[in-house]
């Protein structure tokens, strides 16, 4: 588990006393991601003449590190007094699939098949990535 | 009550930071300096790399470094000592470099006098492969004694990079270290970037890279 607490008295701890090592530019890491992703609904909000933003869509490929809980609690922290407060995001995961050279198929792989990847159909292991790095806002519910 | 609406977006997340990017791009092309973003773990060798390729090309090209050590002036005292311009980017804790960040240490540079300057990245290898930094390569490095499996574990950054290096293959006898697993692994995830095997302390390998530098370099200083 990550150390609990509001995300702004996370950042004030210095590094140095960040017991957890490395989970400090994380949290500094999703709170930049989350403020983008705000700073772009809060835009569409304004160009669109929207009272609230209900829901949030994100695209997300799996090869992205990116958990939904995470990005919650910051975008609540920081959608405040906003019109977006309040707003669900919902993550739709991509999972990776690749691209077969050989007989062009393509073909879904989990994230622990990574290694060695060979096309389902024909053997073939001159495979490329074709999905699973997206990190997309797709659309979001307003009223 | 209002009726639901949807609002497509259909943006990709951090576009500002890209749109800042591509200026710093255009900006560099004008003053024709190649900027090229050099990513690893901590302890890969980013500062002996440099230190290698100052050696090599410093009497041919005009380098500058971007350093952005988490809060220390460590490397860049190194760089600085051998005689390049280093600016450096106290990250304060932040785990990557942004492109406005980038901005800003160019501020401190003399474009125009300058034919390459490399970011040497924070030391992760999460985090950076996200966020463009206005360079016009990334480089993705790490090394034996990691292990070969790396890319399996970071597969955005391997898959996202123009070039990957692996350092300390002076190590390989030591090491469990499978290099042409390594290699499937690299080369699955991203078939354009070419693998240079190298070491920076005994030197081997080191014309792949310094080859690869100099063909981007022609091309962007003319």
């Amino acid at each position: 588990m990550e150390p609990a607490g509001k995300p702004s008295e996370r950042i004030r701890g210095d590094s140095g006393g960040d017991s957890k090592g490395g989970s400090l530019e994380k949290i500094m890491h999703e709170l930049a991601v989350t403020q983008s992703i705000l700073d772009t609904v809060l835009d569409y909000a304004r160009e669109n003449d929207v009272e609230k933003v209900l829901r949030i869509r994100l695209s997300i490929g799996a090869l992205n590190d990116f958990k939904r809980e995470w990005i919650q609690r910051y975008f609540d922290y920081l959608s405040t007094e906003t019109p977006a407060q309040g707003a669900q995001i919902v993550v739709q995961r991509v999972e990776p699939a690749f691209h077969c050279s050989g007989c062009e198929h393509t073909f879904e792989v989990d994230l622990e098949g990574l290694d060695r990847v060979r096309c389902p159909l024909c053997g073939g292991e001159e495979v490329h990535l074709e999905r699973g790095q997206e990190f997309f806002i797709t659309d979001m519910e307003v009223i | 009550m209002g009726k639901v609406r949807l609002i497509e977006i259909k943006e990709r997340i951090l576009a500002d930071n890209r749109k800042l990017a591509e200026q710093l791009r255009s900006r560099l092309a004008v003053s024709r300096t190649l900027l090229v973003n050099l990513m690893s773990s901590p302890g890969s060798g980013k500062t002996s790399l440099l230190l290698k390729t100052i050696e090599a090309l410093g009497g041919r090209y005009r380098i500058a470094v971007v350093e952005a050590d988490l809060d220390s002036t460590v490397d860049a005292d190194k760089i600085a000592a051998a005689g390049v311009p280093a600016v450096q980017l106290r990250t304060g804790g932040f785990c990557h470099v942004e492109a406005a960040m980038v901005e800003q240490a160019l501020e401190c540079l003399d474009l125009a006098e300058l034919d390459l300057i490399v970011i040497e990245n924070v030391g992760n290898l999460i985090c950076p492969a996200q966020s463009d930094t206005g360079a016009h390569a990334n480089v993705a490095m790490t090394s034996v004694p990691e292990g070969d499996d790396k890319p399996l574990k970071y597969p955005v950054i391997f898959s996202g990079c123009d070039l990957v290096v692996l350092n300390k293959i002076d190590y390989l006898s030591l090491e469990p270290f499978d290099v042409e697993a390594f290699a499937g692994r690299v080369k699955q995830l991203n078939p354009n970037a070419p693998l240079c095997r190298l070491s920076c302390r005994t030197q081997a390998g080191l014309s792949c890279w310094l080859e690869w530098l100099e063909a981007r370099l022609r091309a962007a200083v003319g």
